[in-house]
Parts: C-alpha cells; sequence; structure tokens
C-alpha cells in the first residue's frame, strides 16, 4: 500500500484551490477559520477530524450549500465561492444517501442526466454547421445509467424502489447517482457511516478502486482515522476549524505535527517532555535520545506509538515498571505499564502477564517530539454547595450562570434557566479552562483559592512563563507575568471570579 | 376444599381480576360509543334508504335520486364548488407554508398559530361575519357561486395549510440539495423534488377540504344567498321540511360514496412510506 502511493504520480494541476475560506454562523460559532488548502486533479483527499471540527461545513462550501464569510474557492483558478450548486461540476454523495423516495433507482441516478442540456452541432442543407443546446436523448440516458449502475454492481436494479434497497445498496445507488453526470469532483461527506464494520471495508476498498478507474478528484469527510489511512492520497487533519497538518498517510501516522493529531491518528501515548541537551529528552523519569532538534529546558509533547515500544526483562531496559493489565487483541496483546504515576499503553505479541515487573525500551526514531501547545490550562472540577468551583486542589469563587445560558440565581442558591427550570448545582462535574494571563499569583496563602510552588520560570522574551504546582495532585497552574519571581517560592494562586470559563460534563438529570 | 386452600383461591381469583384489567377494557367506553352513535345510526341509513314509506325493500328512493334533474344538477354543482375551493386553497396554502416551514418567520410557531387560530371560532360566526365584511368592502353579491366559494375557502384554508406545514417542516433538507448538487434550478427542484414529495401532505389537505365542502351548507345558505343549493342542504332539507327519510338516506348513501371514491383517489398519494406525516 505504501509503495504505490509512494510511486504513484500526481499531477501539479490544482483543481481546487481554497483562500482564507472562513464561515461564521449567525450565532456567532466560527466553523471554518481561515483555512487555505489546495487539492490536485485525480487526488484523493480526506478530511479528518471530529465532529464539530469543521469538516463538513467546508465540504458544504466546495458543494456550494453554504455561502463562505470571508475567503475564495477556485476552481481551475476561477473564483465559484458564490456560484450556486447547480451551476457547479461538482456532485455530491449525502451522508444519509437523501436518495428520492418517489423515484425508482433508475430515476434517481438518471435525475441528473435528464436536467443536463449538452452542445450539439448540425449539419443543414447547405452544409453550414448549427450548433443547438438540446437535452440528452434517451438512450444516451439509459446507456450512461446502465454504465453507472454496471460501476456499482447493481446491473437490473433499474426498476427498484429506493426504500426496498438496503443500506448498502442505496449507498452504491447514491454513488452512481452522483457519478453518472461525470463531475469533475466528487464530494463525499462520511459515506460509509452508516453501514456496518464489514460493508464499510469492502466499501472503503471499492471506492479506492472507482477512484483509480474513474480518475476524478475525490474530496472524502471522515471521522474514521483508520478510512483516511487507508484510502487517502493525501489527509487535512481538523480540529475547531482550523487546519492541523495535511500530509499523505504515512506522513500524519509517522510525523504528527502536535499531540492533537498524534492522539486522533491511531493509539498513541503522550508524554510531557523536556528537552535536557542536544537530542536528548526527559520524560517517564529517563533520559532518552531522539532525533528531533529542540532547544534547552524547552517544554515539549512527547509521542509514541504502542507497537514503538520494546517489552525486555526487568533491569534489562530503558525504563522499569509493572504491568497492570494485558487484553488480547487478535494480532497482538494490548497492555498497559505502570512507570511511576503514569500509564504506557504497548502492543506486542508476546504476552507479559499482569504484575510482572518489566522493562520498557524505545528507539530513538521512534520518539516523535512536538512543539507543546499551551493556550490554556484546563482541569476537572466539581461545583460546591456555595456555587464555588473546586479544581487543581483549590476551591475558586466562580460564576455558575456560564452553565446554562441567560440563567440566574436565586436567594437559597439554585439556578433558575431561561425555561424556568429550577436546578441544584453541587457536586455537577465540570471542565474548567483559565487563560494563560487570567493567573495572579501572591505571597499570600489566604489570598488565592490553591497554594503551590513555582516550579518553572522561563523568560519569553518580554514576560515570563511561570508554572505553578501543587502539593497534593501536583496540578500545574501555567499563567505569563511581567514580575519576576524566584523558583520553589512558596505562593498562592489568585483567579478573578469571571475568569473562570465552566463547561458541564454531561446533562444533569432534572 | 379446606379454608386455607379456598383463601388461597380467593386471594388468586382477587389478583387475577385486578390483571386482567387491561389497556383493551379501557376501550370499552369508546367502543360503545362507537356502537351506538356511529355503527348504528350507519346501518339505519342503510336501511331506511332501500325501503319505503312502509318499511318495503325498494330501490324506489335512489331511482328517484338519479332520475332527477334536479339533485343530479345539485350533485354536480357541489361537486364543481369543492373542486374549485380545493384547487384555490391548495394554491394559496401551500406557498404558506413553504415559507412558514423553511424560513425563520414562524420561530416559536406563532405565525403558524395565526394562520390555524380561525378554526377555534365557530365557523358559524365566522362565516356570517366574513359576509359582512365583504358586503362593507364591495366584494360581496356580483356572482352567488364565487361568494359561496370566497366563502368555503376562507373556512377551510386552515385545514389545507397544517398538512402541507407538517410535511414540509418535516422533509429532510438534503433533497432540495441532492436535487440542487445534481444540476436542477430552483423550479426544477421545486417541480421535481418538493412538490412530489409533499404530495402526502397535499392529499391529506384534499381530504380535509374537499369532502366537508360537498356538504357545508351553512356557508352556501350565508353566502349563496340561499340560492345555491348543495347536496349537503338538499338531504337537510329530505328530513326536516320534506319528512322524507327515505329519500334522505339514499342521498346520504350516494355522498358516502362519491366520498369513499375522492378518498380512494387521494390515499393513492399517501401510500408511500410519507403515510403517517400527515395530519
Amino acid at each position: 500500500m505504501t509503495n504505490e502511493k509512494m510511486t504513484k504520480t500526481l499531477s501539479d494541476e490544482k483543481i481546487i484551490q481554497i483562500e482564507n475560506l472562513t464561515r461564521r454562523f449567525e450565532d456567532g460559532v466560527v466553523a471554518v477559520d481561515d483555512i487555505s488548502f489546495y487539492v490536485r486533479k485525480g487526488e484523493f483527499v480526506t478530511f479528518l477530524g471530529p465532529s464539530g471540527c469543521g469538516k463538513t461545513t467546508t465540504l458544504r462550501m466546495i458543494a456550494g450549500f453554504d455561502k463562505p464569510t470571508s475567503g475564495r474557492i477556485l476552481l481551475n483558478g476561477e473564483d465559484i465561492s458564490y456560484l450556486p450548486p447547480n451551476k457547479r461540476p461538482i456532485n455530491t454523495v449525502f451522508q444519509r444517501y437523501a436518495l428520492f423516495p418517489h423515484l425508482n433507482v433508475y430515476d434517481n441516478i438518471a435525475f441528473g442526466l435528464k436536467l443536463k442540456k449538452v452542445k450539439v452541432t448540425y449539419r443543414d442543407k447547405d452544409g453550414n454547421e448549427i450548433e443547438k443546446v438540446e437535452k440528452l436523448k434517451k438512450w444516451e440516458i439509459t446507456a450512461k445509467v446502465q454504465k453507472a449502475l454496471k460501476m456499482v454492481d447493481l446491473e437490473g436494479f433499474e426498476k427498484r424502489s429506493v426504500s426496498t434497497l438496503s443500506g448498502g445498496q442505496q449507498q452504491r445507488v447514491a454513488i452512481a447517482r452522483a457519478i453518472v453526470n461525470e463531475p469533475k469532483i466528487l464530494l463525499l461527506d462520511e459515506p460509509l457511516g452508516a453501514l456496518d464494520l464489514k460493508m464499510r471495508k469492502d466499501m472503503q476498498l471499492e471506492l479506492k478502486e472507482m477512484h483509480k478507474k474513474l480518475g476524478i478528484t475525490f474530496i472524502y469527510v471522515t471521522h474514521d482515522q483508520e478510512e483516511a489511512l487507508t484510502m487517502s492520497d493525501t489527509i487535512v487533519v481538523m480540529k475547531d476549524g482550523v487546519i492541523q497538518q495535511i500530509g499523505t498517510p504515512t506522513d500524519i501516522y509517522n510525523e504528527p505535527k502536535n499531540s492533537f493529531v498524534a492522539d486522533f491518528i491511531g493509539e498513541s501515548n503522550i508524554f510531557s517532555g523536556t528537552i535536557v541537551g542536544k537530542k536528548k529528552v526527559r520524560f517517564i523519569n529517563h533520559n532518552f535520545d531522539c532525533v528531533d532538534d529542540f532547544a534547552v529546558n524547552e517544554k515539549v509533547d512527547v509521542v509514541v506509538r504502542p507497537e514503538d515500544i520494546v517489552l525486555v526483562d526487568k533491569g534489562q531496559g530503558q525504563v522499569d515498571g509493572k504491568i497492570i493489565s494485558s487484553i488480547f487483541k487478535g494480532v497482538h496483546y494490548e497492555m498497559v505499564m505502570l512507570v511511576g504515576k503514569t500509564e504506557i499503553v504497548i502492543q506486542d505479541t508476546v504476552e507479559r502477564k499482569v504484575g510482572e515487573e518489566v522493562s520498557l525500551k524505545i528507539q530513538p526514531n521512534d520518539i516523535h517530539i512536538m512543539e507543546k501547545e499551551f493556550s490554556s490550562n484546563k482541569y476537572d472540577g466539581y461545583i460546591t454547595k456555595r456555587n464555588t468551583v473546586c479544581f487543581g486542589d483549590g476551591e475558586f469563587e466562580c460564576d455558575v450562570t456560564q452553565l446554562y445560558p441567560n440563567s440566574i440565581l436565586d436567594e437559597e442558591g439554585y439556578l433558575i434557566t431561561e425555561e424556568g427550570d429550577r436546578i441544584d448545582l453541587t457536586d455537577v462535574d465540570v471542565e474548567v479552562e483559565v487563560g494563560l494571563k487570567d493567573i495572579e499569583i501572591s505571597d499570600d496563602a489566604d489570598k488565592g483559592g490553591a497554594i503551590g510552588n513555582i516550579v518553572s520560570m522561563i523568560y519569553k522574551g518580554d514576560h515570563y512563563q511561570l508554572i505553578v504546582r501543587t502539593d497534593e495532585n501536583e496540578e500545574d497552574f501555567v499563567f505569563d507575568t511581567e514580575d519576576t519571581w524566584n523558583e520553589n517560592d512558596r505562593v498562592s494562586v489568585i483567579i478573578p471570579k469571571e475568569k473562570i470559563k465552566l463547561k458541564i460534563k454531561q446533562e444533569i438529570k432534572r | 376444599m379446606t379454608e386455607k386452600d379456598f383463601i388461597q383461591e380467593k386471594a388468586m381469583r382477587n389478583n387475577k381480576f385486578r390483571l386482567s384489567f387491561s389497556r383493551k377494557q379501557l376501550c370499552l367506553p369508546y367502543g360503545v360509543f362507537l356502537a351506538l352513535f356511529v355503527v348504528l345510526p350507519l346501518l339505519l341509513i342503510v336501511f331506511y334508504s332501500f325501503t319505503d314509506k312502509d318499511g318495503g325493500f325498494s330501490f324506489n328512493n335512489f331511482i328517484r335520486f338519479f332520475s332527477s334533474a334536479t339533485t343530479l344538477t345539485t350533485v354536480i354543482i357541489s361537486v364543481l364548488i369543492a373542486l374549485a375551493t380545493t384547487i384555490i386553497c391548495i394554491l394559496l396554502a401551500y406557498p404558506v407554508a413553504y415559507i412558514l416551514a423553511r424560513s425563520n418567520l414562524n420561530r416559536g410557531g406563532t405565525l403558524l398559530l395565526l394562520f390555524i387560530m380561525p378554526m377555534w371560532i365557530n365557523f358559524v360566526l365566522r362565516a356570517m361575519a366574513m359576509k359582512d365584511l365583504l358586503t362593507i368592502i364591495g366584494v360581496f353579491g356580483f356572482n352567488n357561486y364565487v361568494n359561496v366559494i370566497i366563502g368555503m375557502v376562507y373556512d377551510y384554508l386552515p385545514f389545507m395549510v397544517l398538512p402541507l406545514y407538517t410535511v414540509l417542516s418535516k422533509m429532510d433538507k438534503s433533497y432540495v440539495e441532492a436535487s440542487k448538487d445534481l444540476g436542477a434550478n430552483a423550479f426544477h427542484t421545486f417541480t421535481k423534488a418538493t412538490l412530489p414529495l409533499s404530495m402526502s401532505g397535499i392529499a391529506s389537505g384534499v381530504t380535509m377540504v374537499f369532502m366537508p365542502t360537498m356538504t357545508c351548507y351553512v356557508i352556501s345558505d350565508t353566502f349563496g344567498n340561499g340560492l345555491i343549493t348543495i347536496i349537503g342542504k338538499l338531504i337537510d332539507e329530505q328530513f326536516t321540511t320534506f319528512q322524507n327519510w327515505n329519500l334522505g338516506s339514499a342521498m346520504a348513501m350516494v355522498l358516502l360514496v362519491i366520498m369513499l371514491v375522492s378518498m380512494w383517489v387521494t390515499g393513492a398519494f399517501k401510500s408511500e412510506d410519507t403515510r403517517g406525516n400527515n395530519l
């Protein structure tokens, strides 16, 4: 598979160019945030990301169902951003197929052909050429529909009603309905989502085969990383409306740009590490040799794939630990090894028994190091009886009304929602987010909500980035400050009430 | 049987009685109602229509009905008025339902409420008020048939809006997108996708407008200045003015057949998987 991809040459002709594309919905949500990329002619491109990452919105803008707030979409160099969908040489396979229930299989597939108009040249009596625009002839439509049905292996299904077809067959009709129009680009919006696993795997290969045969550009949307790795020439990984990485499946898997990509594509162990020397990184209390060059003392994310860790007998490897779980997965065993407080997932064909003391080895080129992306502090917390929030080994004043839009607190401390429901928030689990600029510290231990020691102080050009670590659970508060402190100072952490962002983990039962 | 056995059996019987009080039994009151006030009267109509004044079996009522030019004209007029009303209702209600279902105008259903609210006001009162209003603005009076149709449309429009609104608002938007994606412009998308997909709503609406308008003689009396007779009025006259229950019943039977036929025709559209989407 890999070899085939390596040798396959793609033309450099860019069929789609996306320039600074942004889509902001009426409610202010930014679904797609200033993305730019291009798609080459004949390429199989996959947008991959969790739900709500903006991949479907991007696809809908290419199809023409959604209009960009700003930015441009170019098709063969022509701006099509505001062209209606029926004017674009692009066809879509919809997520739930959207086959017309009032039409049979033949009429569904012929839908586009019956509307199509082509230029036909005639020769009149005097031998002059006359150009006429007319509809396709009936026999032409029939021939095309039959060809498309053959392509998707559904010969003889013409007269069947679409409601009598199975999910897989409906899927095939949807594909036939799109490709019969010979589009320049075929868009596929999670087309295999509704199929069972076995069928999905078969269809993946068939789609890949079809892509090769037809030679048209495929743009595919999925949240299934395996699907993306199997089928694509290029994968575009998206998160929160922003492109995280663009690359071949091999690149994305082996050289993830950040911890999100590493985590989303395949299983991975992600550690917080520190660069301790030239091509040396420290994590799980050991200095490992690595191949990436970063500045000394830089905080980094270290990604190691479970299959890249080798288990050896105790004392023979780099780090010792203990097996705490082992599950047979068919081809391999998935084991969890405990090193200090860190759990490490390992895949190996040789089983190690639970409780066995072992040692691990990691090769330098299996250690992938990426810059730590740190934009805010995130904690798991809960609301107390007094409507304060506990997180990071401390208790802080907060505004609980942000949990429900337009809600208020009554005198007894219950939350009244917009709909008038009365909610007791005590012990509700919340996700807490605090920005890097929203934390202050003080020498006075009683002033703040949590107490800890300054464990790190890095000068970042015009300010310091400090890390205060608490004693009990070693929770870190990372923040920027212009004041100078000393490492190991004991301080209390102060966060203004309005700067604590809360999100409910799950809906409360009322 | 010992005393112990007796008590046990009694307890079991009590228990059994309580358990067997099932959902089926809850239908009993309605069943009685149905038998007394729907099935029995229907049987009576059938009986009266096939008998003469002395109670002997005869086809005379039907022969009289079909041989009288007056009654046949009335039937044709009734059907034509109902047909015109239904078509006008579809033409008026479809755009309204479409806009209500598709745009943001109808947030919270307020606008829809405005359209169906007239249904909550007594329709005799409504008809009288409408007549007065039309007279004031001067539209009323130039043709009795037009007057009756105006009155019928006014009265039955909500019954067409509601099922159409239900079908259109439930329709998956991806059908419209698929149609545009396949090259259809706005007009073709409507004629080839939206309209055929909303046929079940139209069928429901037709059932709820066409049939009642054939018999609703309150409106034909009010708006037709007493000069327009529809089949409902004819039946009423047989029962009240002429005291000929047998002929009246026969007319009701003919009407029933017309309705069954029209239901069968509209039902053909509903037989697809969209059944149940309507009211």
